[in-house]
């Protein structure tokens, strides 16, 4: 757990956070000439990381504070594996030295309100950070309440969603390895769309795999309110049927409505689980409504593909899953890095009074675990169109793999050592 | 001596027509913006770690073959030959031309 202490030290407490800022000015002045201006950059995952380190390294002499509540980046991608007992959290844990050592300010602290009008951000201690842009990138928050007894089991601890991250992973770790042999996993997806698509039927993979090995009467109950698979569906069904036959049920319309201690109540039936795993439906992260922002369906924000500033208010720029996509678009941490180099390249024009690239691209890729060593992807490539004014994908291009395999089980963690490493400024 | 001097300045001047034409088409960072999209898994500025193959550094008309060749299928790939149909001829050769001006990782 050296990450853990190497990540405290690298925040200032948000006492310091003023100073900090208000001495950048002469910072900037004193290394090579005046900043062009200050960007405050509200979360520290995929969207938020990457948008503060590409600040730095296209900007140069641009004040970007980062906003962070926790101490460390841990990444929802590969961590299906630390539930399946193939990785550990130091594996998906990595620290925020990076930026701080390429010139970006720390700061570990939750942001309670977002005054557009003032263009100030205030920390639930009271510290204020004042900035020229804005950069949400809050992820997701969950609509908990649209599932009677859902709120108080998450609150408990004895219900966890798994999709954020952190202790949540830890905990639903624990809870499947205190699983009797013949216990029942039930995972309960919501209706898209919800962050990263293929996330849970990865999930269902991975455990069923653990539990085939580890405790071989157990069950893995798939409950989808979906009407089908939503990510890479033949191959899915592929790995359901040839890998975890016996193991592994998946129902399609299968929408979780009442949780009642270990009763789960679907439309048509009830049923009863060792381990109950209920992604939530989900929306823009809390700070995104807060700030007035969530203007589409009253779930997401709403943005300029060619700034990423919110259609809401100006001067605010919002990334990654709290975002309204664009046709085809996937919620992931690979799409929140991209449109967080569309943000940081749009800023530093805009900081600057240029024009803005009016031809942006950007592309996805995930990869999905189908076993302990096996892997398939999706990719896709948007790019932007003038005269709809949004991403479109290129007709022909993108796809999925044609089988799960080894090959690509290696570059899935490539990709994550390359990612985390483009997004954090990584040595 | 004289006549070859001319056609030399007529030249360059064409070729200076040329790329201010481009550059007045074409947004200043258009090339660097597009290559970072290859960044998640080659590494920021193609330096890449581990698996991924590493793309800064190397010479723009070899990348170009080599994009060419996935584009077409004359070279199997588990994705590249998906993720290279996103992208234009031209914003391929903008990529391999900014790729091959970055340093090569330690």
């Amino acid at each position: 757990m050296n990450a853990y202490r190497i990540g405290r030290r690298q925040w200032l407490g948000a006492g310091a956070a003023l100073a900090a800022t208000s001495l950048a000015g002469c910072a900037g002045m004193s290394a090579s000439g005046p900043s062009i201006g200050r960007v405050v950059v509200v979360g520290g995952g995929y969207g938020g990381a990457t948008t503060a380190r590409y600040l730095k390294l296209w900007g140069g002499n641009v004040d970007v504070t980062l906003i962070e509540r926790n101490a460390d980046f841990v990444s929802c991608p590969i961590s299906n594996l630390v539930l399946g007992g193939y990785k550990q959290m130091s594996d998906v844990t990595r620290g925020y030295g990076g930026l701080k050592a390429a010139g970006v300010k720390l700061v570990q602290g939750e942001v309670s309100a977002v005054d557009v009008a003032a263009k100030k951000v205030r920390l639930a201690g009271g510290a204020e950070i004042a900035y020229d842009r804005l950069v949400l990138a809050p992820g997701i928050d969950f609509m908990s309440e649209q599932i009677g007894g859902l709120g108080p089991a998450l609150d408990s601890g004895r219900v966890l969603h798994g999709w954020k991250a952190g202790p949540q992973t830890v905990a639903l770790r624990r809870q499947i390895e205190a699983m009797p042999d013949g216990g029942v996993f039930a995972m309960f997806i919501p209706k898209a769309p919800y962050r990263c698509p293929p996330g849970p039927y990865e999930r269902a993979c991975v455990v069923a795999s653990y539990l085939k090995t580890a405790k071989p009467k157990s069950k893995v109950l798939v409950l989808d309110a979906n009407p089908e698979i939503q990510s890479k569906k033949a191959l899915f069904e592929k790995a359901f049927k040839d890998r975890y036959a016996g193991t592994l049920e998946y129902r399609a319309n299968a929408e979780l409505k009442e949780l009642s201690g270990n009763l789960a109540k679907l439309e048509f039936e009830d049923l009863r689980a060792d381990v109950l795993n209920v992604i939530p439906p989900q929306r823009a992260g809390d700070l995104a409504r807060s700030a007035g922002l969530v203007n589409i369906n009253n779930r997401w924000v709403g943005v300029n593909w060619l700034t990423m500033e919110s259609t809401a208010a100006a001067g605010v720029h919002v990334i990654g899953d709290a975002t309204f996509p664009a046709p085809a678009m996937p919620k992931s941490g690979h799409m929140a890095n991209q449109h967080a180099k569309v943000a940081a390249a749009a800023i530093i024009q805009l900081l600057k009074g240029e024009a803005v690239n009016p031809t942006p691209v950007v592309m996805n890729t995930c990869y999905s675990f189908v076993s302990a060593r096996e892997a398939v992807h999706v990719a896709s490539v948007h790019q932007y169109d003038a005269v709809d004014k949004t991403f479109k994908t290129v007709p022909g291009s993108g796809g999925v793999s044609a089988a799960a395999n080894q090959i690509e089980a290696r570059y899935a963690l490539s990709w994550a050592d390359n990612i985390w490493a483009d997004s954090l400024a990584l040595a | 001596m004289k006549a070859h001097h001319r056609v030399g300045a007529a030249l360059l001047g064409l070729l200076g027509a040329c790329s201010l034409a481009q550059a007045q088409a074409q947004h200043p960072h258009l090339a660097r913006n597009l290559a970072a999209t290859c960044a998640n898994c080659h590494g920021t500025n193609g330096q890449a770690r581990g698996d991924m193959k590493p793309l800064a550094g190397m010479p723009a008309d070899k990348m170009i073959a080599m994009l060419g060749d996935f584009k077409s299928g004359n070279q199997p790939a588990t994705i590249m030959h998906q993720i290279v149909k996103g992208y234009t001829d031209e914003q391929i050769k903008l990529m391999a031309a900014f790729f091959a001006t970055q340093p090569a990782k330690n």
